[in-house]
């Protein structure tokens, strides 16, 4: 069972059962992103508020499997505070990490690292990428 | 080891992986691929064109399969229209017929057990002819009732679009009596098939159903090629919704004429070979014993079932069940973790929402696992399916799932 441990490591477990930074906000100083995986019914909004150039803070709320949920959680921790350049940088790298594409081993991910087992998991890909793709698209949108 | 008089006819079936998801495709047999093989080895031509051997000899394949598929559901050749498969003869049906028959203020009866391509064609026509989608009422284990059928039933009915059998549930619908109460009514019935005809014999005549639809790969025939069978009168009075190439009569400047039935909806060129291999599918089953094989089915799903009902955690939807599919859940574990696990251990179920997503919302679930059973599954891989349930238990308990 290596690489189902591998999956399921102790900080996606963690973030799963206790999420951080969970629950949507009315104020209209977030911009707000809903992603929907439409092949499983996952469902995950982001939201994200930027303050000097930084991410000052990053909230989601969403249904899914668990490395669907621990991600968005994972995600906010990740993103508050960071620089507007380098969120998009450990976004996208993140991304292709887990979608077995190239990405830059400099970038540092801290947490979102445990996610690298996903590459063995095709078919888990989309649920570990949703939460990170509303991340940027709430980059986008504003 | 049991012996299963069927398993050696399937190439894919290794020793090391259970395949529990027949209700999304089956697997092939080798006459199959053979058949498929040879139309593209030796007989690579089109249909109805050519004159030479090889188009001479694929058209007659072609119409040959056309008469066995007419034979296997007891209708008449030019009543069997070639379509992608199921989901494209649904909607030729509701793009066609019902866009021509349904109106404003007409009702159109679907249920929430539906696989998306029987509710969503339907949903489509009555959006653009403002007619009412009406839904018949399930009963408390989610079945389709005559009770909820009749309860829904009026003078406004058109069109009544069930499935035979549910996708997620494996629930056989009381069809004939269905169709005898719609008929009184002037409605007219659209059966989907698709999880029907691999499991029970079907007789278009019998049922007096107008149109019925299926799938070739689920069925052991290849990907691409489903049958819409139509009534004559219904098929003759239909507008093709494709136009083009071999579906002509004559062709004006400004107005042109179609073939006759069933051509006149076969636009373009077909996919040739899978109809030859759903040819050499039908030939399977005409050379095996159906009622046989259905009740070995029945039994590795009842002997799964037994066993699954004792462990503890698992949640199964469709106890009742008539044919060999399972519906379950592992308690506190959403159905893509679980899956992923039976995946590592070669087990192959469907996670998810089954395209009948409005059967899942009813369940109060956001999706669920789904073994189906087919003729040739021994009681070993129901072992060793439920030996992985009890290990997924432990796995997803063990780490505070």
């Amino acid at each position: 069972m290596d690489s189902l441990d591998n999956l399921y490591r102790e900080i996606i477990l963690d973030h799963y059962k206790n999420p951080r930074n969970k629950g949507l906000v009315t104020d209209p100083g977030y911009v707000t992103v809903r992603i929907k995986n439409p092949s499983c019914g996952d469902e995950i909004t982001v939201q994200t508020r930027l303050e000097d150039g930084k991410i000052g803070d990053c909230r989601h709320e969403g249904k899914g499997c668990s490395i669907c949920c621990s991600s968005a959680s994972v995600m906010t921790e990740t993103m508050i505070g960071k620089p507007l350049e380098t969120a998009h940088a450990v976004a996208a790298n993140y991304l292709n990490m887990v979608s077995g594409k190239p990405f830059d081993p400099a970038v540092d991910l801290e947490e979102a690292e445990v996610y690298a087992g996903v590459r063995q998991f095709p078919a888990r890909v989309k649920c570990a990428s949703i939460a990170w793709q509303a991340f940027l698209q709430t980059l986008e949108k504003k | 080891m049991e012996k299963n008089p069927w398993r050696g006819d399937f190439p894919q079936m290794d020793a090391d992986s259970v395949f529990l998801d027949n209700a999304a495709s089956s697997l092939k047999p080798q006459s199959v691929i053979d058949a498929v093989d040879r139309y593209y080895r030796e007989l690579s031509a089109n249909v109805h064109r050519g004159v030479y051997f090889q188009s001479y000899e694929a058209t007659r394949l072609y119409e040959e399969t056309r008469e066995k598929v007419a034979k296997f559901i007891h209708a008449d050749p030019e009543e069997i229209v070639y379509t992608r498969g199921a989901t494209a003869a649904l909607n030729l049906v509701a793009a066609s017929f019902g866009m021509e028959q349904v109106g404003e203020g007409d009702e159109i009866i679907v249920s929430e057990l539906e696989h998306h391509s029987s509710v969503l064609p339907w949903q489509h026509v009555a959006s653009v002819k403002k007619a009412q989608l009406v839904y018949v009422p399930l009963d408390e284990q989610h079945r389709i009732t005559l009770d909820g059928f009749r309860s829904v039933l009026s003078e406004r009915t058109k069109v009544v679009a069930l499935t035979l059998v549910s996708n997620v549930m494996g629930y056989v619908t009381p069809m004939a009596e269905i169709i005898a109460l719609a008929h009184a009514r002037g409605a007219v019935v659209v059966v989907d098939a698709a999880q029907a005809v691999q499991h029970m014999p079907i007789d278009v005549k019998r049922l007096d159903v107008d149109f019925l639809a299926f799938s070739g790969h689920k069925m052991l025939g290849p990907t691409g090629i489903g049958i819409l069978y139509g009534r004559r009168k219904w098929l003759d009075a239909m507008e093709p919704i494709e136009y083009g190439g071999d579906m002509i009569d004559i062709v004006e400047k400004n107005v042109s004429t179609w073939k006759d039935t069933p051509y006149k909806f076969e636009a373009g060129t077909m996919p040739i070979a899978s109809v030859i291999g759903l040819g050499a599918a039908i030939d399977y089953w005409n050379a095996s014993d159906l009622d046989k094989m259905e009740d070995h089915t029945r039994r590795v799903r009842q002997y799964v079932f037994t066993q699954m009902k004792k462990i503890p955690g698992v949640t199964i939807y469709n106890p009742s069940a008539e044919s060999g599919i399972i519906a379950f859940n592992l308690d506190g574990v959403h159905p893509h973790d679980a899956s992923t696990f039976f995946a590592e251990r070669k087990v192959c179920l469907r996670a998810g929402h089954h395209c009948a997503q409005l059967l899942i919302k009813r369940l109060g679930i956001d999706a669920c696992l789904r073994a189906s059973f087919f003729f040739y599954n021994t009681f070993a891989d129901g072992d060793r399916f439920v030996e992985t349930i009890k290990e997924a238990v432990r796995f997803f308990r063990n780490i505070g799932f």
